[in-house]
């Protein structure tokens, strides 16, 4: 069956490029709902891609790698929670800061560092995260349908996909059946019924901000030295902008989300096979067309007409108490 | 976008906010920028004088600098604009991206007229286009309050692809391996500075600097003249102070933040005056080259003052041009440094733009007032 061969390959590659999105927008999720507006997702990507590979390239280990790519990207996030929160700046102009920043910083470091035009040197097997096979992949293969699902699909992907997908249910479980997750959620709506309460507004925030940071920093060295096997300049391209739709798709909710990233990874894997391909009913698209896809679908529910999409009340606002 | 006002002393003379606050933070981001030099072992020192002499060091360098300067006037006009009216317009990169498609179709096609009425056909169809891509970004705050910030950012990724697709499929010059059009006819070409110049007798090194720059200069007094001298103006700075006092005002804030995102869309799309009909002469691929972005360093620094802006973009230009020059004599640094000098003034006289004012008023009061008398 070269069709089911076909949607296999298309669905696996889905999953593997979803991965990264399901990072940052979850990352996304846990800073909005905490009030604090991201539109950083992208640079802390970008800075955590680069450190990651880097440490790797030098320790050979690409857990020490991640190490570095987190570091990296909650430094960053610090910047964000320290402009945001402690001196109540602009939340939208904090975040482009942080992606030229990293963008700029990435590349000089990169430079000075390797003298690769950017680039960081190429990464060995032992230095990146390598595929796991669940046990019985092969032995199972024969079966119809179920074999090939099992192999393709479920097995053969790096510990950080299936870690993706754990953090969603760890999101789910932390936001809707924890303490911190109520004052999480709460802070977000209400800062000021928080604030009544005794708890710190600020504290709160920077937790959520610093989880963030770390997600995004695990996105980044998805992105280096699981999927990739260097950095190269820019390597996020547009990545966490598109997370940061799927997290509005998602109506930042944390399984929502998932289905987004899923759909829009699932675009980006079918771009690749579309190209020259006469569609049933439609003739050949373009690729660039099935590219803006999760673009426009992000302005369609923020237009309202399915749904609405409501982002937490307190987003994006700075709080000082007794102002509210 | 509104800037809280936190802890601004009473009584302080005028210019201490605009002007001294400001360098300050300037002043922050480029110890930082210093630090970053120093960090990775070159001298911060060397750096600048080599970033002020290619920006400055002879006449040719001073052009492009001016050239750069112009396409950030555009650009940082549309963020203020937008900022005005309490919008945070990020979409100028496609908004610009798009006003070149409408310039390039009108250079390409209409290149029989006359050269004064294709400059405004030009100009007219790149500002259309340009408000155009702001439209429904705006329409789509104003009438069902979607976050104008977010649907930008995705105009700015479905522009690119809708030009990446236009270029490599339907525009581009038959036989051409590069996405970009075939080169405008001669006569649609803007006058250049320097022959300018040597029509009135005086002669100046050649550069890309060409009259958009004083349209840029024209389009300044047109904001400013709008922004503060008109009643439309009045209305969308009054909605961007507080919309609910607009509504008792009997001012529409839908309408405001229509007006102001096209212009600021249209402003945004003249930038593709000075790059494609100033200098490139042929529409390409990603001419915009982030100078969209820029536009928001350029509005921050600038207080979304026109005046602020012109020096603020002669700066960004004099960094632009300057950083180029560096990856010649410098082995371990590339122009990529302008591009985290510009993060770092987006982070310090944007987001933690009031960070050194308590400390900053403290200090002016002791030395206005209490200080005075200490001293006495």
């Amino acid at each position: 069956m070269p069709s089911l061969e076909l949607l296999l390959s298309v669905l696996d590659s889905s999953v593997r490029l979803a991965a990264p999105l399901v990072f940052a927008a979850l990352a996304g999720l846990y800073s909005e709902r905490s009030g604090v507006v991201d539109i950083g997702l992208e640079g802390k990507m970008l800075a955590a891609a680069f450190a990651a590979a880097a440490a790797a390239a030098v320790t050979q280990n690409a857990w020490l790698g991640l190490c570095a790519g987190v570091a990296a990207s909650c430094t960053l996030a610090l910047v964000h929670g320290f402009a945001c929160i402690t001196h109540k700046g602009d939340h939208i102009v904090s975040g482009m800061a942080v992606n030229i920043l990293a963008f700029g910083l990435t590349v000089i470091l990169g430079i000075a560092w390797f003298a690769q035009g950017g680039r960081t040197p190429f990464l060995g097997s032992d230095a990146r995260f390598g595929a796991l096979v669940f046990p019985g992949a092969d032995a199972v293969a024969p079966l119809p349908l179920l074999g090939p699902v099992y192999r393709e699909l479920l097995s053969g992907h790096n510990i950080l996909v299936y870690l993706a997908f754990a953090c969603v249910a760890a999101t789910a479980w932390a936001l809707y059946r924890t303490r911190f997750g109520l004052r999480l959620r709460a802070v977000g709506e209400s800062p000021a019924a928080v604030d009544t309460a005794g708890i710190s507004v600020a504290f709160l925030r920077y937790r959520a901000v610093l989880i963030c940071g770390v997600l995004c920093g695990f996105a980044g060295a998805y992105l280096s030295t699981a999927q990739g096997a260097a950095f190269i300049s820019g390597m996020t391209a547009g990545k966490g902008f598109i997370a940061l739709a799927a997290m509005i798709f998602g109506k930042w909710r944390p399984w929502p989300v998932l289905s987004a990233c899923l759909l829009f990874g699932f675009f980006e894997a079918g771009a690749a096979h579309i190209q020259g391909v006469s569609l049933p009913l439609v003739g050949a698209v373009p690729v660039q067309a099935v590219q803006a896809l999760p673009y426009l679908f992000t302005v369609v529910i923020l237009a309202g007409f399915f749904g609405a999409a409501v982002a937490p009340r307190a987003a994006g606002k700075p709080y000082t108490r007794g102002e509210h | 976008m509104k800037v809280e006002m936190p802890g601004a002393p009473q009584n302080m003379p005028w210019w201490i906010d605009p002007l001294l606050l400001t360098v300050c933070n300037l002043a922050l981001a480029f110890a930082f920028s210093a630090l970053l030099v120093w960090f990775i072992g070159e001298s911060p020192p060397a750096i600048a004088a080599e970033l002020l002499r290619g920006a400055f060091g002879s006449a040719e360098a001073v052009g492009y600098t001016l050239f750069y300067a112009t396409n950030f006037i555009f650009t940082g006009l549309a963020v203020a604009v937008a900022y005005h009216c309490g919008l945070f317009n990020i979409g100028g990169e496609g908004q610009a991206y798009i006003g070149g498609l409408g310039l390039g179709l009108a250079a390409l096609y209409l290149d029989f007229l006359p050269f004064p009425l294709l400059l405004l056909a030009a100009m007219l169809a790149a500002a259309l286009f340009g408000a155009g891509w702001s439209l429904v970004p705006a329409v789509l705050q104003a009438r069902r309050g979607s976050h104008v910030v977010i649907t930008t950012i995705m105009f700015n990724f479905i522009a690119a692809a809708l030009m990446n697709y236009l270029l490599v499929n339907v525009l581009i010059k038959p036989g051409s391996m590069s996405p970009e059009t075939r080169v405008f006819a001669d006569s649609t070409h803007l006058p250049m500075v320097h022959d300018m110049a040597a029509a009135v007798g005086l002669t100046l090194s050649a550069s890309p600097l060409n009259l958009s720059f004083f349209i840029a200069l024209l389009c300044c007094v047109a904001v400013w003249l709008f922004l503060w001298h008109m009643p439309w103006g009045y209305e969308v700075r009054t909605v961007g102070g507080n919309p609910r006092a607009a509504v008792y005002a009997g001012i529409s804030p839908s309408r405001c933040i229509i007006l102001a995102m096209c212009l600021s869309g249209g402003l945004a799309g003249l930038l593709s005056l000075n790059e494609i009909l100033g200098s490139q002469h042929r529409l390409l691929i990603e001419f915009t080259a982030g100078y969209g972005f820029v536009g928001i360093a350029v509005a921050l620094m600038g207080r979304s003052h026109p005046a602020g802006i012109v020096l603020a973009a002669i700066l960004f230009g004099a960094l632009y041009q300057g950083g180029a020059e560096l990856a010649y004599t410098f082995e371990r640094i590339s122009k990529d440094i302008v591009i985290v000098i510009q993060g770092l003034v987006i982070l310090f006289t944007g987001a933690l733009g009031f960070m050194l004012r308590p400390p900053l008023g403290a200090a002016c009061a002791k030395i206005f007032s209490g200080g005075g008398r200490a001293v006495a």
